[in-house]
């Protein structure tokens, strides 16, 4: 883990509500949160306990109620909504549990879409697909459409999607939950020995106990509060 | 992001045939239905189209169009030559009378007298003889539809086809006898009887006796003449209503659109392949659109703007559109073609073209519209929802 002190993400007293009046629903009830450089944290906890409120949150495509999110010092709340778009579009990769790939795009397309987002011509986004397909073993599945590639081999297209535009915070929502457990070890192993690289942040929203191993903090989460954070072997 | 929109949009294939075949049935029954419209509408003045030579058209004032006949005083003819600006004006009989054929079968045609002296108002293509050899005893010019259809001569035999009309041959015109000389092209009219010229003196002698039996006076201007100054003199010494050739065609072709319910029959065709578009090809897109979302999410997610996503939706509605009007007016044009040789009235100008495809565009823009906001509103945060 990073020791630096200058944090990926801080969450200062964030409190999110569904709805208004009598069926609001408190989401987070006073986060306090920090993810460093470097880090891979994972938020653990029963369902409906917010962690994916929160994700949601840090990722820039969810506005709090109050308090205060920073990543990497922006303070996205604040700004406009198409700054924070091109804001998630430069710094932040997503790997979702339903994988969502397109499906009429081959792996490789998909993988080039963050970067054709960026306005990158389509040649140089498929050179730069390809080359991050290959850091996760995909190279050779290039041209396959998501339809004819297991499950774990979408994970991990997803994950080269994510990384593809060399994002700073990357973040997970379950995503081993749809595969075996051989295949999400192999999956949480390439999060590790790739995505990390470079000092990246990573958030990792699960409720499968298989992978925690993998993690460098865990955070407990339940009822919308952080109840513990613990070091990855530490009991939960 | 243009290419990815495109292949979203081609990638769930069953969705974007149904778009496409949408937008291809509006197309198709909007152009088909206004072609065959305006295909009807130009029969209504094809009688007056075909006379190029007269620049005005003189006529009782309570004649409303080509067909309404209110004869003149023939002596009419000589106050409309003697009006300053009128280089010549020439009689013409135009009337419904009947043909005995062979079979002794009556037939109603449409006998148009034309000038004994310069022979004025004719036919504008000859296919067989020529327009002086009205000058011959009885002679008469028939078109070509009638002669092969309905002046054609009676089969024989039950089941033989009928023998076309042709020059030599003879029929009889309310009692006197009429010996074709020739053969004649001629736009269709709207009541689609077989046209037969003649000169205006045996058109007299035709017609059933009547006080007054010229129909029209045609008129040409002197070089320089105004034709509205002109018309106003006519009117003024005559009591006559003069109109220009083209206010001529107007007339007849408003008096159809206001006292027939082609316009309405027409009109509720295309209104229907518009709406049948809209809901078919909007609500497929729709739903392609609904189907989609949560990749529409991803994309937002991932950092596309709403600006793009607006661009991509475009892009998809504009690239079904543009197939759709293209197989349908392609669809359209075939059908105008195969049936070149039938009765049907078809004809497809560019303003036909023109506002198919502003049908189009709008089914697409409605289409498209219903999409975007949709996608506009959407929260990034479905992307996390499972």
């Amino acid at each position: 883990m990073n020791t630096t002190t200058e944090f990926a993400v801080t969450c200062r007293n964030v409190t999110k509500s569904y709805g208004t009046g009598p069926d609001r629903v408190p989401a987070l009830r006073g986060i306090d949160l920090e993810v460093a450089p470097g880090e891979l944290l994972m938020l653990v906890g029963p369902s409906g306990c917010g962690k994916t409120t929160l994700i949601s949150v840090i990722a820039g495509i969810l506005d709090h109620d109050e308090g205060e999110v920073r990543v990497f010092g922006e303070d996205l709340k604040s700004a406009r909504q198409n700054v924070r778009t091109r804001f998630r579009g430069r710094n932040v990769g997503f790997v979702f549990q339903a994988f969502n790939l397109l499906p009429a795009l081959s792996a490789l397309e998909n993988v080039a879409v963050p970067l054709l987002i960026l306005g990158l011509p389509r040649k140089e986004a498929l050179e730069r697909a390809r080359a991050t397909l290959e850091k996760v073993g995909l190279a050779e599945r290039a041209r396959a459409l998501p339809a004819q590639l297991s499950g774990g081999q979408q994970q991990r297209v997803a994950i080269a999607r994510a990384l593809v535009h060399e994002p700073r915070l990357i973040v997970c929502d379950e995503p081993t939950s749809s595969l075996d457990h051989e295949t999400g070890h192999k999956v949480m192993q390439i999060m590790r020995s790739v995505v990390l690289a470079q000092d990246r942040a990573l958030v990792v929203v699960t409720h499968d106990a298989r992978i925690f191993e993998f993690a460098d903090r865990i955070a407990k989460m339940d009822d919308g509060r952080i109840q513990k954070v613990v070091s990855s072997g530490a009991e939960l | 992001m243009n290419r990815v929109a495109l292949k979203m949009l081609m990638g769930d294939r069953a969705k974007y045939i149904g778009i496409v075949f949408g937008i291809t049935f509006a197309s198709l029954l909007i152009t088909q239905q206004m072609s065959i419209f305006v295909g009807i509408m130009a029969r209504t003045f094809g009688s007056i189209a075909d006379l190029s030579q007269p620049d005005v058209w003189v006529m009782d004032p309570k004649v409303a169009m080509i067909d309404d006949i209110k004869p003149l005083q023939s002596t009419q003819l000589y106050r409309v030559r003697g009006i300053e600006g009128v280089q010549w004006a020439v009689p013409l009989y135009r009337g419904l009378l009947k043909a005995r054929l062979s079979n002794g079968a009556f037939q109603t045609c449409t006998v148009t007298g034309l000038d004994d002296t310069t022979l004025l108002g004719g036919p504008p293509e000859m296919l067989e003889g020529r327009l002086e050899d009205l000058r011959l005893t009885d002679s008469v010019i028939v078109d070509i539809a009638g002669a092969v259809g309905r002046l054609a001569k009676p089969p024989s035999e039950p089941g033989a086809p009928a023998t076309p009309l042709k020059v030599g041959d003879t029929l009889e015109i309310n009692d006197k006898r009429a010996t074709v000389v020739g053969i004649c092209r001629v736009q269709r009219t709207f009541q689609s009887q077989p046209v037969v010229y003649t000169t205006y003196s045996r058109a007299m002698s035709f017609a059933p006796r009547e006080r007054k039996l010229l129909s029209f006076i045609l008129v040409g201007l002197q070089p320089g003449a105004e034709a509205a100054a002109v018309c106003g003199r006519i009117h003024e010494r005559t009591g006559l209503q003069a109109v220009t050739r083209d206010d001529f065609i107007w007339m007849t072709m408003n008096y159809f659109l206001r006292y027939t319910g082609i316009p309405i029959n027409f009109g509720t065709a295309v209104l229907l392949g518009f709406f049948v578009g809209v809901a078919i090809a909007g609500m497929t897109f729709f739903n392609f659109t609904q189907d989609n979302l949560r990749q529409f999410g991803a994309l937002k997610a991932m950092g596309t703007t709403n600006g793009t996503l607006l661009r991509m939706i475009l892009l998809q509605s504009t690239m079904v559109g543009a197939i759709g009007y293209g197989m349908g007016v392609g669809a359209a044009s075939l059908f105008g073609y195969l049936t070149r040789n039938s009765e049907l009235a078809f004809r497809m100008p560019w303003q036909v073209l023109a506002i198919s495809a502003g049908a189009v565009l709008l089914i697409c823009v409605v289409s498209a519209l219903l999409s975007i906001r949709k996608v506009i509103t959407l929260e990034p945060a479905i992307v996390f929802k499972s």
